[in-house]
């Protein structure tokens, strides 16, 4: 067994495994654990399929940003998970038969699937060996894909707005600072000359 | 399966992957959480699909595309669980049971 098999099978089992553990773990918050190791074995599995530029910012938005929000949300909502756990199983079966017919279904056209020969390097980008890989995707991106990768930026654009929007909430009765009511204050709405007569008091 | 790794290795790894997700959402009934990150399982498993072809017939292409998959699925992830936060605060619950309120 060469080594990048050796390490395909590591990654690839571990990654499973986790994948198996964030859907059946009883608390969240492990879930979200599991699903931090599937996304690192899975940037393993990208870089040693070359794609180091993926495999990289797999762990960056994923490890760093997605996950790191499941976990906050999770520990936000003050859920009762032991509860949530009540007839866990009732839709187990039908999962099982979509499961795996799907599966049979994937292996299928895993097991059987030819490349024409003449195909291969054929395709309209073809992967120059002497260049390290986010040189190459940098250049095609800002060039040949500058409309889907602005795209991608409209898209996080959106959603990072939208996202504001939908929590974003006014609640009534909370004392805030209006700078404009501040700065707007005149003398004669605020002092007030009193003649105070001697020996009297206010 | 010989020595080296070839594309049948990824396609199998990433149709479990695949098959994973899917599951994850029919038995997590009860919590939204859970279906969401079953949603992120079943678009690395995409991904994965994109780089192994990618790799397998030397074409950059499919990175290009598993780059704007990753996108849509960090402005998926975002947008969900803020759908998810205002929902408890209107509900007290994320299950998903309790997502009737526009049931006729």
């Amino acid at each position: 067994m060469t080594l990048p098999l050796f390490f395909f099978y590591v990654f690839a089992t571990i990654t499973v495994a986790s994948a198996f553990m964030v859907i059946s773990a009883r608390n969240p918050v492990h879930a979200v654990l599991f699903l931090i190791l599937a996304f690192v074995n899975a940037a393993g599995l990208f870089m040693l399929a070359g794609a180091e530029f993926l495999a990289l910012l797999l762990i960056v938005v994923y490890v760093g940003a997605v996950a790191v929000l499941f976990l906050f949300v999770v520990m936000m909502l003050d859920v009762d998970f032991a509860e949530m756990k009540s007839g866990l199983l009732a839709y187990a079966p039908v999962g099982m038969v979509v499961g795996a017919i799907l599966f049979l279904e994937l292996l299928l056209v895993a097991g059987s699937f030819v490349v024409a020969p003449d195909v291969v390097g054929a395709g309209g980008l073809p992967i120059d060996a002497t260049m390290d890989n986010t040189r190459a995707l940098g250049q095609v991106l800002y060039t040949r894909y500058i409309f889907l990768f602005q795209g991608a930026a409209a898209v996080l654009l959106v959603a990072m707005i939208g996202a504001i929007v939908l929590t974003l909430r006014h609640r009534p009765g909370i004392k805030r600072q209006s700078t404009a009511a501040q700065l707007g204050r005149k003398p004669s709405e605020t002092v007030r000359n009193v003649k105070v007569q001697s020996g009297q008091g206010l | 399966m010989g020595l080296e790794i070839g594309l049948g290795h990824y396609l199998t790894v990433a149709a479990i992957l695949f098959t994973l997700g899917v599951f994850g959402i029919f038995i997590n009934r009860k919590n939204i959480i859970v279906i969401l990150m079953s949603v992120e399982l079943i678009l690395l498993a995409v991904n994965l699909n994109f780089v192994a072809f990618s790799a397998h017939l030397n074409d950059l292409q499919g990175q290009v595309f598993a780059l704007m998959i990753l996108t849509v699925a960090a402005a998926e992830a975002a947008i969900g669980l803020a759908i998810l936060v205002i929902f408890y605060r209107n509900r007290g619950s994320i299950a998903v049971e309790d997502v009737n309120m526009m049931k006729g």
